[in-house]
């Protein structure tokens, strides 16, 4: 395999809901072992990017292309794009009441180990392969035994979606706002989750409000979208200087 | 322009496709079918047949005396043609010369029809922890364990051998609790019952094994008018499970069923049905009428009764299984999945009677309708003057896939005292867009994603069957699922 395809390239991507323009023209390549931080003001479009990549049916793209290791994934359906590897960790992520957090891990994993044509594991491994990548981001096993996502706290959800990004090991994981509402404990353990996630053969986007985060998961780049495309791209110290002044010193480009 | 909504969307939950009923095999078995049609000579035949006692045979006509003078109720929400109660056959059964002595003598046939259903019933493959007693058109064929049950004074054996080998109890209980004329089908049923289960549990036993029936309509003209009678004594308990399958016709199959269920001081009887008659084709043709009438009775002080059902056959199901609570802090329970899909129409839920004083029912029904199919709660609280301290809780939850199907709760809730306490809640929901993204983004199908939604739907209700069954429930509901989805 040549290294040099991005695992993920978008090319002027442009995106509406109803008749609303929502991504303008966005351009992105997210290489293999890069970690790429998106910042920008409230409604700047970064959510509606990550659903976007995830293939969320409410989107129109009315140009351009999303290609995932050199092919085009715009006519595949969500399911299939998360068989590929294409992670997204929900800024909301929904409750499903009645069903236990271990049931639906383990749907999850089998079907992408059908999916994937890998040899699928009985209840048994797959319990116990379930439990090895909780405890690997400091998560108790009680966890699996509730109801998903149901009653959790907003810290809990979240990193409820480390769990699934850990267990479902994806090539590219997109992290919305996955730091939003957390203690430094648990920002902490999330972090350390996402680096031991992270090695050469994958990629991270990371949407995020805050620096905060940014110094737990060292960026190689930070970008800062603004209506919905990327106005400015720069290392880690863009970051530090966005949480000084803000957002409104950039010009629109 | 591409619409990466347009793929997704045009796999809206539309309804295309049911999975082929499983079940639906004929079996060609040489029968012992009386002609078509009801009459007080056919009524004699019946009983003729059965070799009953003559107190029967008198149960019988006066039942068929006040059903002709009865009219077929129409206050349901269903709609279905005149049933021509002529066209009917009143008894139909597998031939055989005599009275077996073992499980051995039974025609192998048979035997490999049960086996066929997941039902063995030889002594090498029974299932270990369930006695079944297994009816086909109008006749038990077999009941497992009765020896084994015996050494605990259980009684488990057909009704019609229970007529004739435990009158005395037939006697004392028989029409008790549901009685010949309470409804238009009960009636029916007390006028050509022809075989069915009966149970006794003796004072404080606990039932060692889960007691089951299955029941398999196979004669297309047939009717199916089986008589169930469960008795637990004083400080006795029982779980009682309850199967049913038909083969595929074009034309509707008539069951009218009564269980009658007695609890006295201080017994627990639970009462599970995984119901799965034939549902009829897509476009709504054939399948089962399933007009039954469930009724328990918690005669004694501290008694409980629960229902539990799952529901995903029949073209049409009415049907309350109800709690007559007598007994000071007596208790009942219903808990029930009904799935209708195509043309499916059920008409369900529950009666709790309060007249005990401290008394109290909690109901748990959950309706999910797909297709055009239309899915009916109906329930009815009534807390009698002197149930002083009664309380009910029901909770209706209906979720509804699709843009076609229909779903319907009628609480009646009728309080005579000021001590009781009464809560219903009610809700109706769709499966969330959302719910579904999250899912499909999780490495879901789109079936698997409304196959896991739907299990939490159930959940609380799968978690009162016996452990084996909801396993089975659970797989019944994602193959009527499967193929749902366009």
């Amino acid at each position: 395999m040549s290294s040099n395809i991005p695992i993920l390239e978008i090319k002027k991507l442009q995106a509406c809901v109803n008749d609303t323009e929502i991504l303008k023209n966005l351009s992105l390549k997210i290489n293999k072992g890069e970690i790429h931080a998106i910042m920008g003001p409230n409604g700047s479009g970064k959510s509606t990017f990550s659903k976007i990549i995830a293939g969320h049916p409410a989107y129109k793209i009315s140009n351009g292309d999303i290609l995932f290791n050199g092919k085009s994934i715009l006519n595949l359906e969500p399911e299939e794009r998360s068989y590929l590897g294409i992670f997204l960790a929900f800024q909301y992520p929904v409750e499903i009441p009645g069903v236990t957090n271990l049931n639906f891990l383990e749907q999850a994993y089998s079907s992408k180990l059908k999916a994937i044509k890998e040899k699928e594991l009985d209840s048994f491994k797959i319990l116990e392969y379930i439990s090895k990548k909780a405890q690997s981001i400091d998560m108790s096993e009680t966890f699996l035994y509730r109801n998903l996502n149901e009653g959790f706290s907003g810290g809990e959800k979240k990193r409820n979606e480390i769990l699934q990004m850990v267990v479902l090991d994806p090539e590219i994981a997109i992290l919305d706002e996955t730091d939003s509402g957390l203690d430094i404990d648990a920002l902490q353990t999330i972090s350390k989750g996402i680096n031991t996630f992270m090695n050469d053969k994958k990629a991270i986007v990371l949407i995020t409000h805050y620096q905060r985060l940014l110094d737990y998961i060292k960026p190689t780049f930070v970008h800062v979208m603004r209506n919905g495309k990327i106005i400015k791209t720069g290392d880690f110290s863009l970051a530090q200087k966005l949480e000084l002044k803000g957002y409104e010193w950039l010009e629109e480009v | 322009m591409i619409n990466q909504s347009d793929k997704t969307s045009n796999r809206e939950i539309i309804n295309l496709a049911n999975q082929p009923y499983k079940y639906g095999f004929r079996t060609n078995i040489e029968g012992d079918t009386i002609k078509k049609g009801l009459t007080e000579d056919v009524i004699r035949i019946i009983s003729k047949k059965k070799d009953e006692p003559d107190f029967l045979l008198k149960f019988r006509l006066k039942a068929f005396e006040k059903w002709k003078k009865m009219k077929c109720p129409e206050w349901s929400q269903l709609n279905f043609p005149e049933i021509n109660f002529q066209d009917v056959i009143y008894y139909s059964a597998p031939k055989q010369t005599e009275q077996l002595k073992n499980i051995n003598e039974v025609d192998p046939q048979l035997l490999n029809v049960f086996e066929k259903l997941g039902i063995p019933l030889t002594e090498q493959k029974r299932l270990t922890n369930v006695a079944v007693d297994a009816v086909f058109d109008s006749v038990s064929v077999a009941t497992t364990f009765q020896k084994e049950l015996q050494q605990y004074g259980v009684i488990f054996c057909p009704i019609s051998e229970a007529i004739r080998k435990h009158s005395d109890l037939i006697k004392k209980y028989l029409g008790t609790v549901v009685p010949i004329g309470d409804n238009y089908f009960s009636a029916l049923n007390s006028a050509v019952f022809t075989d069915g289960s009966f149970c006794y549990i003796p004072k404080n036993t606990k039932c060692p094994l889960e007691l089951s029936t299955y029941f398999r309509i196979n004669e297309q003209k047939s009717g199916q008018f089986e008589r169930t009678l469960i008795i637990a004594e004083e400080n006795s308990q029982v779980s009682y499970l309850e199967g049913c399958t038909a083969p595929m016709y074009d034309e509707n199959q008539l069951h009218a069923a009564i269980v009658e269920i007695i609890a006295l001081k201080n017994a627990k009887i639970k009462y599970s049905t995984v119901q799965n008659w034939y549902s009829g084709n897509k476009k709504g043709k054939g399948g089962v009428y399933n007009f039954v009438t469930k009724r328990g009775l918690c005669a004694g002080h501290n008694s409980k009764i629960s229902w539990t059902q799952v529901e995903t056959g029949s073209g049409i199901t009415w049907k309350y299984p109800s709690c007559v609570l007598v007994g000071d802090n007596s208790q009942g329970e219903f808990y029930s999945v009904s799935l209708t899909n195509n043309y499916q129409q059920t008409d369900t839920g529950s009666k709790m009677i309060h007249i005990g004083k401290n008394t109290r029912s909690q109901i748990i029904s959950k309706g999910i309708s797909m297709g055009n199919s239309k899915n009916t709660y109906r329930g009815f609280i009534n807390i009698n003057n002197k149930a002083l301290g009664a309380r009910n809780y029901s909770q209706c939850d209906s979720l509804l896939i699709g843009n076609s199907s229909n779903a319907n709760t009628f609480p009646y809730i009728f309080v005579q005292n000021s001590t009781a306490k009464v809560e219903h809640e009610a809700s109706a929901s769709t499966i969330d867009e959302e719910q579904i993204f999250y899912l499909l983004q999780r490495c879901f199908s789109l079936e698997k994603a409304i196959a896991i939604i739907v299990t939490g739907f159930c959940s609380e209700v799968y978690e009162k069957l016996p452990s084996e069954f909801s396993v089975e429930a659970d797989f019944l509901l994602n193959l009527k699922l499967e193929g749902s989805i366009g």
